[in-house]
C-alpha cells in the first residue's frame, strides 16, 4: 500500500542510476507535433536549427519535406544538407552517411515515415534511434495522425486510414516536446455548396487540435512527474485532475461514475475507482462489488483494491500517493448517537482529506 | 495563449497580424508592449502603431490603450497585447478585456495574448504551483466568448535558455525571476495547465458548434441538468469556493447560484468587515456570471438545504471548514449539518489548495 510513500526502494535507486546513464549515453530528441500538415512544424524545426547555428552549434540537415513553403526554403538554404538515400523509386535518410558526419544536431522532418525495403531500419523512426544511440541530438515533427496509440480515434475522426505510425512510448521518451498550434477555423471565403464540406472539415481539425493538445499535455505530465521523482520531490501539482470514486457495496455507482466520466473528460483527467477490502465482507457485498467495479472498469476507470482495516486511511492515503483532487464518495446510511458525535466515514474522510475535494452522492 | 513571459505570444501575434496585412486586410496596433525585445520590436515593421492615451494619476503619467482612437480609426483587425491587463484609475474602463469588449461590439476583430495564470478559475490551482496569488484575473467567460484560443507553446529547458541568455527580461531580473516563478517545474506545471485549458477551449467551441458550425440540439433552449449552489460567507476561502464551484459548473454545463444566509434576509446586522466581505465575494460571484441571493433563515444548513429543494438544485458547494483543535460540538459543523440534511443531493467539499512546500 502507499503507507511509506517517501522512502526510496532499491528499485527506485536502479531505475534512478539506469535513468541518468541513459540521459548520458544518448542524444536529446526533440519533437515538433501539430495536428494537420500546414500548421508551420518545418519552419518551427528549420528556425530552431538556424538559431543552434547562430549559436555556434554543428547543425545538419537529415530529412525535408519534399515540398516545402517559400519561408522555409529560405532558411533551408542557410544550413547543410545531407541528402536522401535512394532505394529503387524510393528514399530514406541516410544513416551512415550522418553517423559519419556526426553533426552535433540533425534535423529529420516527418518521423512517421516508413522506409523502403532495402533500407537499414523498417521505419524512419528506428533511423532516428540509431542517430540518438550515437549521441546525435535529433529534431523532429510527426503530425497527431501518425501516433499509433490514437490509430483508431484518428480513423473515426477523418475517415481515412492511416498506415504509417509511430508508438506513443517513442514519443513521449523525447527529451522535449513542443506544440506547433494554429487556429483550426478557415477564414477563406467559400463557395455555398463548398460551405458544408468546410465546417465538416473545420469540426475534424479541432478534435483533432484536441486530441494533439491534449496528447502533450500528457507528455508533459510524465515529464513533470519524472522531474519531481529524481528530485525526490512527492508532492503532487494538480495540474491534471484525478478522481478517485470509492465504491461500497451499496454505492450508487452509476451516478458517481457517470459524473466522474464526464467531469474527467472535461478535464481532460484520469478516472480510478478503489474499494477497501475488508475481513468480513459477506459473499453478497462481494458480488455487488465486483459487479459494481466492472460498471467502472467499462467506464475506463483505473480499478485499485486497497488493504487496510481503516478504509478512511486507506483511502486518503492511497490518494494522496497518486495526487488525486477529488474524492467521489456515497453518503453514509449510518445513524445514531456515536457517529453523530465522532462523526461518520464521510465526515471522517472529509476531515482528513486537506488539499482535495470531496463530492458525496446520494445513495 | 501561453504559460508565461517569453514563450513568444506577442511575437507570434506580430506574425499573424504581418501575414493578414500581407493579405490585404486592415491591421493596426492599439496596444503593445515591446519589453526591448529585438526581435518583437522587429515584426511591427510596416504595421500601423495607433497612438497611446496619456494618463495622470498621483503626479505620473501612465499610457494606455486609446480606445476611442481605435473606434475612430477603424480598421478591420486590431492587435492589442496583455489581454488582463488593468487600467491605472482614472482610465474610462477598469480592465483592458473591458476595452476590447467595446471593440468587438463595434465590430473590429481583435488579437490580443495572455497567460494562463491569468485565467480567475485556475487561481487557486496556480497558487498551488507557483506560490504567487496572482491578482490580475480576467473571468473564464471573457476568454469562452473568444472565437478562437491558440496555444504558444515552447519547452521550460527552450524558455529557461532564453531567459539565461537575456532575451526575455534584463539579466539581473532572469536571475530572480529564475529563482522563483522561472523553476522549471513550475514552468512544467502551468505549461500542463495551459496545454489542457487550450485542448478544453477548443472542445468547448466544437461541441458547442461555435462559429461556422451548425446549431446543434441541445445548445439553446434545453434545460440545464445541474445546478449548483454555493454557500457564501465573510471567510476568506469563499473566493476560491466560487472559482471551483463555475469552473466545475461550466465543465458539467451547469447553472450556478451563490448564496449567503442571514437572520434578517440582508447584510444591515453584521459588523461591517463581515458585510464588506460577504458583499465583495457576491460581487465577485456577478463578475464572473454566477447569479447570487442572501437568503433569509436563522439555521444557515436549513436554509440552504430548503432553497435547494425548491430550486430543483443538484449539487451544494461548500468550503472545506478550518481544521480546528476542539473536537466539534453536536451539531455545530455546518458541512456536517448539510451533508447529513441533504443526502438525496451532491455534496462538494471543496478544499483550498495550499503551495508546495519547496
Amino acid at each position: 500500500m502507499a503507507r511509506e510513500i517517501s522512502r526510496k526502494t532499491p528499485e527506485d535507486f536502479l531505475r534512478e542510476c539506469q535513468a541518468e546513464e541513459a540521459a548520458v549515453a544518448k542524444g536529446r530528441l526533440k519533437i515538433f507535433l501539430g495536428y494537420a500538415s500546414g500548421v508551420g512544424k518545418s519552419f518551427r524545426m528549420l528556425d530552431e536549427a538556424r538559431r543552434r547555428r547562430e549559436r555556434g552549434q554543428d547543425v545538419v540537415v537529415g530529412a525535408i519535406q519534399p515540398k516545402v513553403p517559400p519561408e522555409v526554403e529560405k532558411l533551408l538554404q542557410k544550413i547543410e544538407v545531407i541528402p536522401l538515400k535512394s532505394f529503387g523509386q524510393d528514399s530514406a535518410i541516410d544513416v551512415d552517411a550522418l553517423i559519419r558526419r556526426h553533426p552535433a544536431v540533425c534535423v529529420i522532418d516527418g518521423l512517421a515515415y516508413d522506409n523502403p525495403p532495402g533500407a537499414r531500419n523498417p521505419t524512419r523512426w528506428r533511423d532516428v534511434e540509431e542517430l540518438l544511440k550515437a549521441e546525435i541530438c535529433v529534431i523532429s515533427s510527426i503530425n497527431i495522425q501518425y501516433v499509433a496509440e490514437l490509430r483508431e480515434q484518428i480513423e473515426g475522426i477523418t475517415g481515412k486510414q492511416v498506415r504509417q505510425t509511430v508508438p506513443t512510448a517513442f514519443i513521449k521518451s523525447a527529451d522535449e516536446i513542443e506544440i506547433v498550434d494554429a487556429p483550426s477555423e478557415q477564414p477563406i471565403e467559400r463557395l455555398p455548396e463548398q460551405q458544408a464540406d468546410a465546417v465538416k472539415r473545420g469540426q475534424q481539425l479541432s478534435k483533432l487540435r484536441e486530441l494533439t493538445l491534449v496528447l502533450a499535455a500528457d507528455v508533459v505530465d510524465h515529464q513533470l512527474s519524472d522531474y519531481l521523482e529524481r528530485h525526490g520531490i512527492r508532492q503532487q501539482f494538480g495540474a491534471q485532475e484525478r478522481i478517485l470514486v470509492c465504491i461500497t457495496p451499496r454505492a450508487n455507482v452509476n451516478e458517481m461514475i457517470a459524473t466522474a466520466r464526464i467531469i474527467a473528460e472535461r478535464f481532460h483527467g484520469e478516472l480510478i475507482a478503489a474499494y477497501v477490502k475488508q475481513p468480513q465482507t459477506s459473499a453478497a457485498d462481494q458480488a455487488a462489488l465486483d459487479e459494481k467495479m466492472a460498471i467502472a472498469r467499462a467506464a475506463g476507470a483505473r480499478i485499485e483494491v486497497l488493504d487496510s482495516e481503516n478504509p478512511v486511511d486507506a483511502l486518503v492515503d492511497f490518494a494522496r500517493s497518486r495526487g488525486v483532487t477529488q474524492i467521489f464518495i456515497g453518503h453514509s446510511q449510518r445513524s445514531g448517537w456515536w457517529p453523530r458525535i465522532l462523526g461518520n466515514p464521510v465526515d471522517q474522510l472529509i476531515r482528513r482529506s486537506k488539499g482535495m475535494d470531496v463530492r458525496v452522492f446520494p445513495q | 495563449m501561453g504559460y508565461a513571459a517569453g514563450v513568444g505570444k506577442t511575437f507570434k501575434m506580430l506574425e499573424v497580424a504581418q501575414d493578414l496585412k500581407a493579405q490585404g486586410v486592415d491591421v493596426a496596433i492599439g496596444y503593445f508592449e515591446p519589453h526591448s525585445r529585438k526581435d518583437t520590436i522587429a515584426k511591427t515593421e510596416g504595421l500601423e502603431i495607433l497612438p497611446r492615451k496619456k494618463i495622470e494619476y498621483r503626479g505620473s503619467v501612465f499610457e494606455e490603450m486609446d480606445t476611442d482612437a481605435i473606434l475612430a480609426r477603424r480598421p478591420q483587425v486590431c492587435v492589442v497585447d496583455e489581454y488582463p491587463h488593468t487600467n491605472v484609475p482614472g482610465s474610462d474602463r477598469v480592465k483592458r478585456w473591458e476595452d476590447v469588449e467595446v471593440l468587438v461590439d463595434a465590430g473590429i476583430n481583435v488579437l490580443t495574448t495572455m497567460n494562463i495564470q491569468h485565467l480567475e478559475s485556475l487561481n487557486d490551482q496556480v497558487r498551488q504551483i507557483t506560490g504567487i496569488r496572482v491578482r490580475e484575473t480576467i473571468p473564464d467567460w471573457v476568454v469562452q466568448d473568444a472565437d478562437e484560443v491558440v496555444m504558444v507553446d515552447l519547452t521550460p529547458r527552450a524558455l529557461l535558455n532564453r531567459l539565461e541568455r537575456g532575451v526575455v527580461y534584463g539579466r539581473e531580473k532572469a536571475e530572480r525571476a529564475m529563482q522563483n516563478f522561472f523553476r522549471e517545474s513550475t514552468l512544467v506545471a502551468l505549461r500542463e495547465l495551459a496545454l489542457r485549458e487550450t485542448a478544453h477551449e477548443v472542445e468547448h467551441r466544437h461541441v458547442n458548434g461555435h462559429a461556422a458550425a451548425p446549431a446543434k440540439e441541445g445548445s439553446g433552449g434545453k434545460p440545464k441538468q445541474h445546478k449548483i449552489l454555493v454557500l457564501v460567507s465573510a471567510d476568506p476561502e469563499s473566493a476560491m469556493l466560487i472559482r471551483r464551484a463555475k469552473r466545475v459548473g461550466d465543465f458539467l454545463d451547469a447553472e450556478c447560484f451563490a448564496v449567503a444566509v442571514q437572520p434578517s434576509g440582508d447584510l444591515s446586522g453584521l459588523p461591517q468587515s463581515d458585510r464588506e466581505s460577504i458583499e465583495r465575494h457576491l460581487n465577485f460571484a456577478r463578475n464572473l456570471h454566477i447569479e447570487t441571493r442572501i437568503l433569509e433563515g436563522e439555521d444557515a444548513a436549513l436554509a440552504m438545504v430548503d432553497f435547494a429543494r425548491r430550486n430543483q438544485i443538484t449539487q451544494i458547494f461548500l468550503a472545506r471548514p478550518r481544521d480546528r483543535v476542539r473536537l466539534p460540538v453536536l451539531g455545530s459543523d455546518l458541512v456536517q449539518r448539510i451533508v447529513s440534511l441533504a443526502k438525496d443531493m451532491q455534496i462538494v467539499i471543496v478544499s483550498e489548495r495550499e503551495p508546495l512546500a519547496r
